[in-house]
């Protein structure tokens, strides 16, 4: 008599086609369960995710717009490999946006009735230090007192997020503006340049792709990234090699919150043009799914931040044409980063089917 | 601004119905977390029970199905996250993120017919008492079964920890799963076991929300109440008594602020509302900083996958 036996083996080693292949795994099981929702729902599942993959990107303003949503989930994500790689759990990257846009948004405000060339530059540079600040205070909290960046990054998301809410409503907001929670618009040279008339993709897509070149180029080619990597894989041998733990839990933090910062005020002086509350549709924590999906990889993350991107667009097709709340996006996002965790299994088990006669056993 | 004894009363007794949907969820997540399982979807298993719970009361017109319904919602969708973890060895971090914003998302596409139905009113407890006695009536009666159960919990789960041996298994596999491995527990039983148990109180703490405090069903009700809650339980250093003075605090905060809004008070409100975040802040400085201390309260393996070669 013959049985199947099913057994399981730790892998030794990770094989790279496979940790590049499983992405797409999770992207087709989300595209079925997707489907699968859609029919249990009671909607034609081809037609639905026909509204929802393909229309959002069939014409050049929605391509403009796909590019739009990308820009800042790439660049959080770029910030965020740095802390996932050396085992840093920086959540806290939609806390460290928002307080860029606060900081950003603050010099822009101190400009608002001038124009030049140096205040864009001036904008994004508070920007950066802003997100910078307040990514280093889990950085802080963890290097000096041992705290767990997790929940300290994350408790200072609502932090942030109030901060910015007292401003608007408050001290910064528009005096001419009938008491609605909202700042003055910027001055149009506090805006990001338009790439295409009559499209709203801007500018900040080139600091995404320079984020992109930078982060490959530190993370491969520096010193600096061989320190980060080797802490990512093990703690212990990064101490026996004498790398300053300390200082790069605080650099790589700085990077993540600078990244997000940027983001941030790439959001409130690109297509939005003040602040107000809602200045992100929590591309900060998505972007955690954009840096899981992307693999940590400078180049993954490009492609990751499109498909999480397209999930976006689709919930606001899929609203206008099938009248679905525009929440379903994250029904998507969450199940992209639900599989890609489970197919993650193939990397570390071997699953082995054996054929094997029971009867072999006897001899 | 009247101060009146009867006043006071009626405040505290509203402070307490808002702090129940933080007591039962923080509760559940306790659990989990003391098995050394970091659950952060604590706000997607709370709407989901929420809808749950709403939905069934629309269809089935039975708040008894209603509330067990929404428990059994919590558990499942809290199956997905033990599944992953548990079973396929997922990161809890990213795992507890994901199934916060699948829930979220979830919610909201089931819950397209229900907006705008209006709730049913919730059976309250010794009514007569609470307008015949001044200011203990409102505080100790004319509540709901489900915050007088909210308020024995606490005390349960203190029970259950310290004093039975179930509670011993649940604390050894979360301070030392290896050791609680060797002696024989089956630590992925019972971490899948305080998953569930989290994922149902989460739904329940939802369904509070949308069939007895405010309700009705709205997109996004929950309104970060399960980030408070997680933020409670590392308040209360994983006691489960503190997680009930928390929970009173956090709650009395945002019934405070509602009021201080009303009279004009000049502490701006977000800051209140922030208070509780920055409190959490503070307590986990003060309990990281002495590594005694912090391997006194926390779960030592909290947040780490534990892998049994077989």
């Amino acid at each position: 008599m013959e049985d199947l036996l099913i057994k399981i083996e730790k892998r030794n080693d990770v094989p790279t086609t496979l940790y590049f292949f499983t992405p797409f795994i999770a992207i087709i099981l989300t595209i079925i369960g997707g489907g699968i929702i859609f029919y249990t729902l009671g909607f034609n599942p081809i037609e639905a995710l026909k509204f929802y993959f393909i229309t959002p990107i069939s014409n050049l303003y929605g391509f403009s717009e796909l590019l739009l949503k990308a820009t800042p989930l790439c660049l959080i994500a770029i910030g965020l490999s740095f802390c996932f790689k050396s085992n840093n759990w920086n959540i806290g990257a939609e806390g460290q946006l928002t307080f860029g846009a606060i900081v950003g948004g603050g010099v822009a405000l101190l400009f608002y009735n001038q124009e030049g060339f140096y205040i864009l530059p001036l904008i994004i540079i508070g920007g950066a230090i802003g997100g910078m600040i307040f990514a280093l205070i889990p950085a802080i909290l963890k290097t000096y007192f041992n705290t767990n960046e997790i929940l300290v990054s994350l408790m200072l998301v609502y932090v942030s997020k109030l901060i910015l809410d007292y401003l608007v409503v408050g001290p910064w907001s528009n005096p001419e503006g009938f008491n609605f929670p909202e700042t003055r618009q910027f001055s149009d040279s506090a805006r990001m340049p338009l790439l295409f008339e009559g499209l709203r993709i801007h500018a900040g897509i080139f600091i995404s792709l320079a984020a992109v070149f930078v982060s490959w180029f530190v993370l491969y080619k520096t010193y600096l990234g061989f320190q980060i990597k080797v802490s990512g894989l093990s703690l212990k041998t990064a101490k026996y090699a004498g790398f300053k733990g300390k200082t790069m839990i605080l650099i790589v933090f700085m990077i993540s919150g600078a990244c997000a910062g940027m983001a941030g005020v790439g959001e409130i002086t690109g297509p939005i043009g003040q602040l107000h509350r809602m200045i992100s549709p929590d591309y900060g924590f998505t972007a955690i799914i954009v840096a899981f999906l992307g693999r940590l990889n400078p180049f993954g993350i490009i492609f990751a931040s499109l498909v999480v991107s397209l999930t976006y667009l689709g919930a606001e097709t899929a609203q206008i044409f099938l009248q679905i709340p525009q929440y379903t996006g994250q029904v998507f996002q969450g199940m992209i980063l639900f599989f890609l965790l489970a197919s993650d299994y193939l990397l570390f088990f071997k699953i082995k089917f054996q054929n094997f006669n029971k009867n072999e056993l006897r001899h | 601004m009247s101060l009146d004894i009867s006043f006071i009363g009626v405040l505290i007794g509203s402070i307490m119905a808002s702090s129940v949907p933080l007591i039962l969820a923080a509760s559940g997540e306790l659990i989990t977390e003391r098995s050394g399982v970091l659950n952060l979807g604590v706000e997607g298993m709370m709407i989901i029970g929420a809808i749950a719970g709403f939905a069934l009361m629309v269809i089935t017109d039975n708040l008894f199905i209603a509330i067990i319904g929404s428990m059994l919602s919590g558990v499942i969708i809290s199956l997905i996250f033990g599944f992953l973890t548990q079973s396929l060895l997922t990161n809890h971090v990213a795992t507890g993120l994901a199934l916060t914003i699948f829930g979220i998302g979830l919610s909201a596409m089931i819950g397209k017919n229900f907006v705008g139905i209006p709730g049913k009113d919730f059976p309250i407890l010794f009514s007569s008492l609470r307008e015949s006695i001044p200011f203990f009536g409102p505080i100790l009666f004319g509540h709901s079964i489900v915050l007088y159960f909210a308020f024995a919990l606490p005390f349960l789960t203190n029970y259950f920890l310290k004093k039975t041996k179930l509670g011993l298994v649940v604390r050894a596999v979360g301070d030392s799963p290896v050791s609680a491995s060797n002696q024989g527990i089956n630590v992925i039983l019972v971490r899948y076991c305080c998953i569930l148990y989290g994922g149902g109180m989460c739904g329940l703490a939802g369904a509070y929300l949308s069939l007895i405090y405010t309700p009705q069903w709205i997109e996004n009700m929950t309104a970060g109440r399960g980030w408070i809650a997680l933020a409670l339980v590392v308040f209360a250093t994983w006691s489960p008594i503190k997680v009930l003075i928390g929970a009173i605090i956090f709650g009395g905060i945002s019934i405070l602020q509602l009021h201080m809004q009303a009279v004009g008070f000049r502490i701006p409100v977000q800051f209140l509302i922030a208070l509780p975040y920055l409190m959490t802040i503070i307590v986990l400085v003060v309990i990281s900083r002495d590594s005694r201390k912090i391997k006194l309260n926390t779960p030592t393996s909290l947040g780490r996958i534990f892998y049994k070669e077989k």
